[in-house]
Order: structure tokens, then sequence, then C-alpha cells
């Protein structure tokens, strides 16, 4: 029996490429007779535009062109809109205003793009942005998201009356039948700071349009190829494959490159198309913190009523969710917050409402966990708040209330970002709660090590949190999966890739249902030039989708090269192994055919073919599931805490993470590592911080602190538990969100525990060294 | 993120640096290890009209023993190097103790003595190093040179004494007396990163463990780098009680700092830092001078 790779941890076919410094970055694409791009952002974060004059910037030797949406005329036009809201929800209300890929009339946001530069090189086009003249009104900002939906605060579309977004309400049960039952009702105002998805490698473009071939092709870092493919066809009239979409190696995405309709993709194609020559745009560190969506950004007002035994009887939440200065990524940010709330729990009543308002600062699109935190941080801060009104311990509170292995699936009453019901797929919380408590021994931290260290003078202290990852949501992705004439196998899919290991867990799919060698498969992704369909990476669900259609279309493969050979070696398929990337007849090992002969065969180039027959060892395959499947783990964490310096130290972190099956452990370890990472960098290093002028202060890497190697704890302790999802054949679920989720929650109850005052309870998501202090000095009654 | 243009010029020696500074005034500026001046001219934040580089001038790198036991280091010696070198080990640990706190190796690696000097960033460990060690500081110029103390040296954030036309050469070190232990102590939210607040200090001995002198040194908590009074008035010629460190330490919180509220923390959390890092530093020195 050949060698089966699904589950194991090979290492990854695309490393030897990428650390040999031989894959194409979209920055390492160079053009004959390429221009550059720069663009002009505004520096008012709320203002009327009444000139802006581009004449002494057109004028700069090496300036090809200047453009202001005046001069895109009828091209100019905001959106579309990414993503719809979700129609099924009663008395939802949503006001979509779309993006405008270059600001006309009005400044909703400082960043916001107001012109763009076309020179022979970047150093001029940055020059040229410097002799723009901006004359604008300057009208008064509004970053607060209360503030903002007040009756007097300025309108930022004025067409509305007044800056709320969107407001959903959605009840499973009765919150006011909770309260009625209620021993207890504990109340919190919750915040949870914004944050960017700083990748490695910041967005670009790049676009040639060949007027011979009528062939536009766009290489592009973005995570939706064919969507963006589809919108750059429709806004300039093209056919879709006159339109050649490519990633290509992308160093990361996280989200924010998701979004498409911006001024990259509206106005730059348009650009190549009209000068007739090849553009470039690669977006630096500083124009990402300024021009990229970013994420989280909540206000909750949050309530939950349980018994004296700690049973929890229902959860309210009223949350503001800042959308920036428009939406239009929709509702799938707080959408997802409603569906993750209390995941984890057997909540019989459950209200919970989005007050969505724009403000005059960044458009909120997901970033790597996409309201899923916010969630958890809310219950599990509810609960660590129940539990000090009520004397229990943490995880008692969370063990007494989990949802158990009976209750799946559970469909939750909450229309998630899919826009249907969400259904809790598969799980086994309390196997989760338990394995953390036990590998970071929770009882013994509690009953000896910390009141030992305390006795030394040391503030250590112990967190625990559960979360829930949905994952591998529809509505659908494809592949094409080919036997060529070497033998070797090749997997297309338009899905992208900026890291996540695809090269690798793709071919391991196929691998195992072609009996060839992982090293013999070809995974191509992103590119609309070799598969045409699909949707993108967003909602941890490449592993899923693509690997399902992977699995479902490698075995059409299978069962063509099977027949064939069938009738070439004259013995019933049933007779015939498939491995050693050859077919042969199971009993007499020197029968046999390779695939590549097979592949050969399979394309006759004379003669006569049956009716009906279909040439070449491929077949296409989509997987669209009915509903997410459900990711879930819990998070244990013991830190050191210096109470007069508000210094810490992560000493152990342990997770226990369930995405079904695991096609390759090494890469879900990898996913799980840089997750944790965001979410200890949420917790307690990234912030965007505006000022009261609507300003970004940390626009850069100095003023935002990203977490480094170096920040981090040596290791990072991760249990796999395997609850395999029944929604497909290989039962795998994503996991690329899962360790960012839960670090805030599961960090602030450990701070609190290290420090051990009775009257200190952390209200925010992402607190530093001075916020510390001060939660001390404020507990102390200083 | 690219430069405004400039003019560029590396000259190859000492000389021909010095004209091409007379030569350019305000317009010049030196360009040394570059891990400042190059993100500030990139982020147009700072816009010289023309750079004189002086990486290529091979004699400006050097770091030899003084006949007195202190060291003359070169202004282009790399931070990595000075960190590295037997002769500082021996005579300056807190030298080196301080350098491993500047960024991070890579960074190092490019960056020089004399440019962090030169460059007089509030939140630099080197400006503080040399106002603790009291530094002579030679300065050259097309007429001759001339020599200033560190305190003497710098006058504001990113503003020294320097003119146009001068460069620092070289950074002299007196050596450090007998029976003298020194601590550095920092908060930072990152390793490598900005100190939100950071103290170097040194305590000197005499033989019945009375302070001879003890110098403590403040970065990140002011508009430059900043060399506290206040210990040694209180300290010389005293035994070191608990008491009077933190004496000390709550005078220098209060009234020889002068932090700023931001993103990353208030005042009064750096003042308090103030207080427990000069505490903590004057402590560990004084353990460090009995060993």
């Amino acid at each position: 029996m050949a060698e089966k790779y699904v589950g194991k941890s090979i290492k990854r076919n695309e490393d030897r490429r990428l650390l040999t410094g031989n894959s194409t970055f979209i920055d390492d694409i160079n053009l004959p007779g390429m221009l550059h791009v720069a663009i002009k952002r505004s520096d008012f974060a709320h203002a009327k535009i009444n000139k802006i004059d581009v004449e002494k910037a057109k004028a700069l030797p090496g300036v090809v062109a200047v453009y202001t949406a005046d001069d895109l005329g009828d091209y100019w036009r905001p959106g579309p809109l990414q993503v719809p809201p979700p129609s099924v929800i009663k008395g939802a209300i949503f006001n979509a205003r779309p993006l405008e890929c270059i600001a006309k009339n009005k400044i909703r946001f400082s960043g916001e793009p107001v012109a763009v530069v076309v020179a022979e090189d970047r150093y001029i086009a940055e020059d040229a942005l410097d002799l723009i003249d901006l004359d604008v009104e300057i009208l008064p900002y509004v970053g607060d998201l209360e503030k903002t939906v007040a009756p007097d605060a300025p309108l930022i579309h004025e067409d509305l009356e007044s800056n709320l977004a969107a407001d959903v309400v959605q009840e499973v049960g009765s919150w006011e039948k909770a309260v009625a039952e209620a021993d207890v009702v504990v109340k919190k105002r919750l915040l949870v700071n914004r944050v960017a998805g700083a990748a490695l490698e910041n967005r670009g473009i790049v676009v040639n349009w060949d007027a011979n071939l009528n062939l536009l092709t766009v290489w592009a870092t973005t995570q939706g190829p064919i969507p963006m493919r589809n919108s750059i066809a429709k806004y300039l009239g093209l056919l879709e494959n006159q339109v050649r979409l490519i990633n290509p190696a992308i160093g990361g995405g996280f989200g924010p490159k998701i979004m498409s309709s911006q001024i990259d993709d509206v106005v730059i194609p348009w650009i190549a198309m009209k000068l007739k020559r090849p553009i470039k745009w690669v977006e630096d560190r500083r124009e990402n913190f300024l021009g990229t969506t970013s994420e989280r950004d909540q206000l909750h007002y949050a309530e939950i009523a349980l018994k004296k035994d700690g049973t929890i009887l229902g959860v309210k939440d009223v949350f503001y969710h800042n959308t920036g200065a428009y939406n239009p990524y929709g509702m799938t940010v707080p959408l997802n917050t409603q569906a993750h709330t209390v995941s984890n729990y057997r909540v019989p009543n459950f209200l919970t409402e989005i007050k969505m308002v724009f403000t005059n600062q960044m458009v909120v699109t997901p970033v790597r966990g996409a309201g899923r935190p916010q969630g958890v941080f809310v219950m599990e801060r509810l609960l660590d708040a129940a539990a000090e009104e009520l004397g229990m311990d943490k995880a008692e509170i969370r063990r007494i209330n989990l949802l158990q292995p009976e209750d799946f699936p559970l469909r939750s009453g909450i229309i998630g970002q899919d826009f249907v019901e969400g259904v809790l797929d598969s799980g086994n919380y309390p196997y989760a709660l338990e394995q953390t408590l036990e590998k970071i021994e929770y009882e013994k931290f509690k009953k000896e090590i910390q009141p030992k260290a305390r006795a030394e003078g040391k503030y250590k202290g112990i967190g625990i949190a559960m979360f829930t990852e949905g994952t591998a949501v529809g509505p659908y992705e494809g592949c094409k999966v080919m036997v060529g004439v070497t033998g070797k196998v090749s997997v297309v899919t338009a899905y992208s890739n900026q890291g996540q290991g695809h090269y690798t867990t793709f071919a391991q799919i196929a691998a195992d249902n072609l009996g060839v060698k992982v090293t013999d498969v070809d995974v191509v992704t992103g590119d609309s030039g070799q598969w045409s369909w699909g949707v993108g990476a967003f909602a941890s669900r490449g592993i899923t989708l693509v690997g399902t259609a992977i699995h479902n279309a490698s075995l059409k493969v299978r069962e063509k090269a099977l027949n064939l050979a069938s009738k070439l070696l004259e013995t019933p398929v049933d007779e015939l192994e498939m491995e050693d990337s050859v077919v042969r007849v199971a009993d007499i090992p020197e029968k046999f055919i390779s695939l590549g002969d097979l592949a050969m065969r399979s394309n006759p180039t004379r003669g006569t073919v049956e009716p009906g027959m279909e040439p070449g060892l491929e077949a296409a395959s989509y997987y669209g599931p009915p509903h997410g499947a459900t990711g879930f783990g819990s998070l244990g964490m013991i830190v050191e805490v210096d109470p007069e310096t508000g210094k810490i130290n992560i000493e152990r972190i342990v997770i226990t993470d369930d995405c079904g099956q695991p096609v390759n452990p090494m890469v879900v370890d990898g996913q799980i590592h840089g997750g944790l990472q965001m979410g200890i960098g949420e917790a307690f290093y990234e912030n965007l911080v505006y000022d009261d002028y609507g300003q970004l202060v940390t626009a850069s890497f100095m003023d935002y602190l990203f977490p480094q190697a170096t920040d981090m704890p040596d290791k990072f302790e991760i249990i796999h538990s395997q609850t395999k999802s029944p929604l497909n054949p290989l039962g795998i679920k994503g996991v690329g969100e899962a360790g960012a989720i839960a670090p805030p929650a599961c960090m602030m109850q450990a701070f609190e525990d290290a420090l051990g005052l009775k009257d200190m309870f952390i209200t925010e998501s992402s607190i530093n060294p001075s916020k510390l202090y001060h939660y001390v000095q404020k507990a102390k009654g200083a | 993120m690219k430069p405004a243009p400039f003019d560029y010029y590396a000259p190859t020696s000492v000389e021909e640096a010095l004209d091409k500074l007379t030569e350019l005034g305000y317009s010049g500026k030196v360009l040394a290890g570059g891990q400042s001046l190059i993100p500030a001219m990139n982020f147009r934040m700072a816009r010289p009209t023309a750079l004189v580089d002086l990486n290529k001038v091979k004699e400006l790198s050097y770091i030899k023993p003084t006949a007195d036991g202190g060291l003359a280091i070169g202004t282009m010696t790399r931070d990595s190097v000075v960190e590295d070198d037997i002769l500082v080990n021996e005579r300056f640990p807190i030298l080196v103790n301080t350098i491993k706190h500047i960024a991070h190796k890579q960074i190092r690696n490019r960056g020089t003595f004399g440019g962090a000097i030169a460059h007089a960033d509030p939140a630099a460990q080197l400006p503080a190093a040399i106002l603790l060690l009291d530094a002579n500081l030679k300065v050259l110029s097309k007429s001759g040179e001339r020599w200033v103390k560190a305190t003497d040296f710098f006058i504001g954030p990113f503003m020294t004494v320097l003119e146009p036309e001068e460069m620092l050469a070289e950074v002299v070190l007196p050596p450090m007396a007998p029976r003298t232990g020194a601590s550095y102590q920092q908060v930072s939210r990152q390793k490598g990163g900005y100190a939100q607040a950071a103290v170097i200090s040194t305590v000197t001995l005499d033989g019945s463990d009375r302070v001879k002198e003890a110098r403590v040194a403040l970065f990140s908590v002011g508009e430059s780098a900043l060399l506290a009074s206040k210990p040694n008035q209180v300290l010389a010629g005293q035994v070191p009680t608990a008491e009077a460190i933190e004496e000390v330490a709550a005078y220098v919180a209060k009234n020889e700092c002068d932090p700023g509220t931001d993103i990353h923390g208030t005042e009064e959390y750096r003042r308090n830092l103030v207080h427990v890092l000069v505490r903590r530093a004057l402590i560990d020195a004084v353990q460090q001078a009995k060993k």
C-alpha cells in the first residue's frame, strides 16, 4: 500500500522556491515601458472638496498624467457593494454606501484617495504628490461610535437621516424571560479596539492592456481573484475572458486583500487602457495603514443572566460596530460577532443587536478573526465577571455551561455571514476544555504554583477561554484536476494563496486519490486564465471547499483512468490498483500502464471515439456546503505581571484546536502560531489610533507595534482534537483564524488573576503596560 | 515612501568630507549608518538637499585604548563592533549592555556609534550612555578641532552644538573608577523597541562601602537624554540605604525628568517608571560595585 499523505506533517512543496528567492511577487513584475502610480490621499478626515489643482504636478518632468474624480467622467461611480446584506433577517435596516474609488466632492476619511499620479518612476510620482494643491472646506470629524449617531452629529452621507449604517436585532428565546428567572444579572461595557491586517507584503497591482489581443492582464495581490476579475471586466465593458487576473506569489493576506472596487482595481486598469502602457502600483507601508481596510472597533453593552449555581439563562448584547466611512462589505463582520458570541455554551435566551455606524475613519472589512474575537471577548468577559460575582472558579463556570457532544448538530437561530441560519455542525467542547486544563496544569497552578510565586513576590496568573470558529462557508469553490502525459498531476483552482500552504495540502489530497507522489502534484492558484470560477480566500474556507472539490475531482479522474486502464489491460476495474503513478493488475505487478501513458491514450489524435467520450484524464468539480463547519477550541495562558511597571511575560500558551481532520498538522500548527501571534498582538501591542481630528497617528511600525518573534513565548503548546465534520468526505474544517480569536479574552483574565485585585476588571480587548498600571492604581483606590 | 530628490557625495577621507560639508553649509547632512536618517527621508520628514556619506571614510572607524584606561571610539564604528569588542567588554561592560538594547542586531550592524550621538534622539541609548560615562567628544571642521563635553553636547530633541560644517569624529570615554557598579534598566513595549522610560546608572563605592559617586542618566523621558543631579547630591559620602535610594528615585521621577503622554503611556505612568527604574538601577549598581 502506497503512502497516504492526508493527515501527515510533510514538508511543504513551495518552500524551496520561496526560501531560495525564486518566487515572483507583485513588485518583481517589471514590463517594458511600465509606468508607476502614486496616489494622493487626503490629509483631512471630513471635508468638502472645493478644488483640486493638479497643474503643477502635471508640469513636473517625468509625470505622464494626473487624474482626479472629475477626469474620470462617466466612468466614476460608487461601488458596487461587494457583499450585500442578508435579506432574511426580519426588520433589519441596512443603508448601503459602497466605496467611492476616488473622492468626488467630499472626503469622508483621512487617507481617502483624491488624485492619481502616473509617472516614469515612483520617485517622480511621489514628488508630484507634493505639488497637488487640495482646496477644501473642513467639516467636523466624527469618530466616536456613540456620538456619531447622536441627533446633532454631522452627517457623513448627507442623503441619510443619520450616521446609522445598519440595525439588526436577532433574538433566540426571550431575554426578558431570562431576566425574570435569573438570580443575578451582570452588566459590562466592553470595548474592542481596531487593528490592521498587517501582512508582510502590502497590496499591489500591475496592469497590461494588449489592444491587439483584446486582453487585459492584471497581476494583483487580491484574495478574491475571480470577483475582482469580474468587476474589472464589468467596469471596462470587457468579457470575463478578456481580463486575465493572476495572483503572483503573495506575502500574506489576513483579510484586507479581499477588498475590491478600490482605486487600484477600478482606476488603474482604466488608466492602463487609456495610456496604452503597463502600469504598476505597489502600496508602501504608510499607505497600507492609511489606505487599506482594517477591523474590530466595537463597543458592547452586554449582560448575562444566571442562576445562583452559575447556569446561564440568557445573554443580551447591544453593540456599536464602526464600519468607517462606507460599508462596502455589508454586514459580514458584525453578523460574525452575533454568530460567535454564545456559540460555545447552552444559552437558551439570546438577544443581540448590531448598531452599525458610519464614522470618518477607514472602512472596516474582515481581518483574520472577522467579528469572531469580538463575540468571544464579550462572552468570555461576561463569564469572568459572573464567576467573580458568584464566587465560582473560571474554569468551572465554563464547564457547567458548555454545549455537550450530543447537542450537535445545533441550529443556532442566528443568521450568519452566509445568509442562512447558523448550524454548529459538530463538536466536543468539554474535551477541548479539559485537554487544555490538563496540559496547562490548571489545578496545580491555582493550588501550588501561583501561591508559591506570590510568596516570592512574583505575580503569576492563568487564563482560560473557549472559542468557536465558524469556517468553510459558501457559496462555493471549484477546481480542475488533470493527469498530464508525464504522469504528473495538475491541480488548478482560482482560489488565492497568500502563504497558507495550499501547494502542499491541496497536493496531498490529490496525491492520495491518484496514487502519485505529492511532489508530482503541481498546484496553480489564482489565475483566471487557467481556471475561471471561484470566490475567494476568506472565512477559513480554502482547505474545506477547495480541498473537497479537489477530492471529488481527483476521484473522477481516478475513475476515468481506471476505466481506460481496464480496457487497455483487459482487466476489470476492481482488480486494478493505482499507485506509484501507474495502474497495475493487483495480482500481476508486471502488468501495468503508467498514468502518463494513460493520459496520452486518453486523448486520441486519429481514429474514432465512442459516443459521449470525454478526452483527457481531467475532471472539474465544485463544492458548496449547506452551511459552515464549526472549528472550536480552548486557550490557556500563564502570564507574569510586574505590578510596578506593567511589564508582562507570557510563560505558557496551551491551545486545543479542533479543525476536524487536519490535512497537514504542521501546516495547521503554522496557522495557529500566526493566529495566536495576531491575537496576542491585538491584546497587548497593536492598536490603530485616530486623534481628535481623525488623523491616524499609528501609520508606521514605529507607532503601530506589531508583535515580533522576539516578543513571543518560546513555544506554543498545541493539541489537535479531531471532531470530523459530517459535511464533507474528508471531515475537514478550516483553521485560518482559530488562533487569533481567544487571546484578548484569555490574556485579560490571566492579567487579573496574576494581580489578584478584587475590583480590577479589564473592559477593553487591548491594553498596554501603562493601562495595566492604571488599572492596578484604580483597583487599589490610588 | 521614496525620499525627495537630494544630491549625494561619498568622500573617502575626513579632509574631503570636511571640504564638502563646508561647501554645502546648511544644505548638507552627514549620512552615517542611516538607521534613523533614511527612514526619516523616506517619510519625507527629513529633506536634506545633499548627503555627505561617511561610509567610505575608513579612518573614522576604530576603537583605541587610551593611556589612562579609557577608550577612544571613532564615529563610524558600527554599534555591533563596539558591542563585540573585547576592550569595550573589559573596560565598559555597561556600554555593551546598553548597546544590546539598541533595536536588533541587524540594525546595530549598520548603525554607528557617533551617528546615534550626533542624531541626538531623546529616546536613544547612546546619548544617555555618554552622559553617564562623562565622555569627551572630538568635533572636526575645516578650521580645526574642538573638544566638547558630553554634558554640553545636547541642546534639545535632535539638536546638538554641531555646526553644519562640523562633524563628530571621535568619542573618548574616561576610565571607570575602581569599585564602580553599573546597571541598565528600561521598560519598552517590545524587545528592541523604544523605551517608555530607561535609566542607566553607575555607583562608585569607597573602601567603607560609602558612595563616592552616583551617576544616573535617563532617556525617553524628556527632550533629550538627561543626567540627574539629585542622586549624587544625596548619596555621595553616604551609605546607600534603601531609604536613601527610594528618596532619590522619587525625587528624580518628580523633578528631574519631563515625560509626556502619548499613545503608549501616560505621563503619570512614565514618571512612575522613572521612580521604579531609578530605584532598581541604583540598588543593582550598588550590588555590582560590591562584587
